[in-house]
């Protein structure tokens, strides 16, 4: 535990020592404020469903620019072999350095809450409680599987540019399968695909807990993609010893 | 305290590492010594636990790398080759970073790392970023980085390699002052430094331990002892020839040219010193003695008749300077193993 502990604080740190937290903080509350401010007033519906709407197209672009480095300036500086024959395990490893990236989102959206709080005092009901925190939950967890994948194709290369593209590829491929404009098509060839597609589609579980439903499938569904992803990422460390 | 059996490790079809065998005792400093790419540096990774070997069993402290490899690590301090550190952390950041990786006690880890920078003499540098360092201040906290743990076994690769005289003559200093209490194995391709700092010496060839022992063992290894290059004038050569064969100890004459008198070079046997008799034999010959050079067997020409090739000789005279990132002598590395072997083949 103290491994991961030192690890998640190290990374931890160096997204604020390098700008990179600045930066995507920056970035994401300002566009996402602006793109939700822009609807609002012509919607004029207190709601925070534009904002939940876009979220998964704004982690698609900036949280691959969080886990890029992760693993691939270790192996391009070589300072990966200094963090692999300390004692510490690659499991270890793996989960400080995935818990670090998590913990960056965790900020970000809390930085959301005040957008959240004014939308709520401007709305003559208030909004509902129990939408909101589905909606967050929504979103952290499907900041927090992006963030898993984001990792895991950062420990193939030592460029952070393959890493940061060949992310937001494999995640946006993973959003789409189960939207409905794919899954139409496939559905003419093999209909029995579709079910699974819908189930493997990283927006459609999201979509339900944006509704305000949290459901435990969903749950699970998050909970399964992050792990499968993180135990992928110590396999890929695990076996450059046996390069 | 660190204990190599029979390990091999190749790179695709490259065979880096070729069933190496030794042990390092505690209180003992071990160099190794080999050209480039000869396989100093995959042995270290292996060693370290690093890289897995295809064949073999790496100790630390009585720890198997592969069985435990926690334990085995954590009693290790690892210098790799050209020193790779997180450029953007502060010298003092890193340090206190390596020593919660090796769960050196917050209470403790402090005055430890006060104590290092006290050793290494980084005091000046100690709240810069390590970006901002010279090769020799960088060189310092890897150094202070592997000692944090205060580890009964360390490893360091080319401590020296990129460094100036002065800092060089420093650096071993340091090492051989922390060495009283641990088993420290070290790779160069500097013959002085392997003399001068080691108490023992593995030379590394092509993947293979050629040779090992004492500097003193490997300077006996090299066949003839002492070399004595002499001119006389005066007499005709092959009269001379009779007579210096005749001479007690002495082996291995030979004519090497008769312009402008008879030039012989021509062995002492144990170690003879020789200079008076030949002068004595110039005399008794009645001839005149022009030129006496004794030429002593050095380190070098025990290594070059170990590994076997001019190449790699070449490349110990320039290689001093070299600090080629550790991916790139990996790939470079199999190139040179090609080269040598080439070489070695002609």
């Amino acid at each position: 535990m103290s491994k991961i502990a030192a690890v998640w604080r190290r990374e931890f740190r160096q997204f604020w020592l390098s700008p990179v937290a600045y930066i995507v903080i920056c970035v994401f509350l300002v566009i996402s404020t602006w793109l939700f401010m822009k609807g609002f007033f012509i919607v004029n519906d207190a709601s925070m469903d534009q904002l939940f709407g876009l979220i998964p197209w704004f982690f698609l672009f900036l949280l691959p620019a969080l886990t890029m480095r992760q693993w691939a300036e270790e192996q391009a500086s070589g300072t990966i072999e200094l963090l692999m024959t300390q004692p510490v395990s690659e499991r270890e490893v793996v989960w400080g350095k995935y818990l670090s990236t998590v913990t960056l989102l965790a900020v970000i959206l809390i930085l959301t809450v005040p957008l959240t709080l004014t939308v709520s005092a401007l709305s003559q009901n208030g909004l509902d409680g129990g939408v909101v925190f589905a909606n967050y939950l929504g979103a952290f967890l499907l900041g927090s599987a992006f963030l898993a994948i984001g990792g895991w194709i950062s420990s193939f290369t030592r460029n952070q540019i393959i890493a940061f593209i060949l992310s937001i590829a494999v995640i946006f491929g993973l959003i789409i399968v189960g939207e409905s404009m794919v899954t139409i098509f496939i559905g003419k060839g093999a209909s029995w695909l579709v079910p699974a597609l819908e189930y493997i589609g990283l927006r459609q579980h999201y979509g339900s807990m944006q509704r305000g439903v949290i459901d435990t499938r969903d749950l699970f569904y998050y909970v399964s993609v992050i792990w499968l992803f993180l135990y992928l990422t110590t396999r890929a460390v695990e076996s450059r010893r046996w390069s | 305290m660190i204990e190599v059996k029979g390990i091999s490790k190749s790179y695709g079809p490259t065979l880096a590492v070729d069933n190496v065998s030794f042990e390092v005792h505690r209180g003992e400093i071990v160099g190794f010594l080999g050209p480039n790419g000869a396989g100093k540096s995959t042995s270290m990774k292996v060693i370290t636990g690093y890289l897995a070997p295809d064949r073999g069993t790496v100790s630390i402290d009585g720890n198997d790398i592969l069985e435990a490899p926690i334990a085995a690590r954590s009693r290790l301090g690892y210098l790799p080759e050209s020193t790779p550190l997180y450029e953007d952390m502060g010298v003092l950041d890193y340090l206190d970073f390596m020593g919660r990786m090796h769960n050196v006690p917050a209470e403790r880890r402090r005055g430890r790392i006060d104590e290092l920078v006290d050793i290494c003499d980084l005091g000046r540098m100690a709240h810069k970023d390590i970006g901002e360092l010279s090769k020799g201040y960088r060189q310092r906290v890897g150094l202070a980085q592997a000692l944090v743990s205060d580890p009964p076994v360390l490893v360091l690769d080319e401590p020296t390699s990129g460094l100036d005289p002065a800092q060089i003559v420093e650096i071993r200093a340091l090492i051989r002052e922390i060495a009283r209490e641990k088993a420290i194995l070290l790779s160069t391709h500097i013959l002085p430094e392997a003399q001068n700092v080691c108490d023992r010496i593995l030379i590394i060839s092509q993947g293979r331990l050629v040779g090992e022992g004492t500097p003193g063992e490997l300077l006996s290894m090299a066949a003839g002892g002492e070399q004595y290059t002499v001119t006389f004038k005066g007499r005709a050569g092959a009269e001379l020839r009779g007579a210096l064969e005749r001479l007690p100890r002495v082996s291995d004459v030979s004519l090497l040219s008769e312009e402008g008198g008879s030039r012989f070079r021509l062995k002492a046997e144990g170690g003879a010193d020789l200079n008076e008799k030949l002068f004595d034999l110039a005399v008794s010959q009645g001839a005149k003695l022009l030129e006496l050079n004794k030429t002593a067997t050095t380190l070098e020409s025990v290594f070059l008749q170990l590994t076997g090739t001019s190449a790699s000789g070449d490349a110990l005279h320039s290689v001093q300077g070299h600090d080629a990132p550790a991916a790139a002598e990996q790939q470079s590395g199999a190139a040179a193993a090609e080269q040598a072997k080439e070489a070695g083949d002609e």
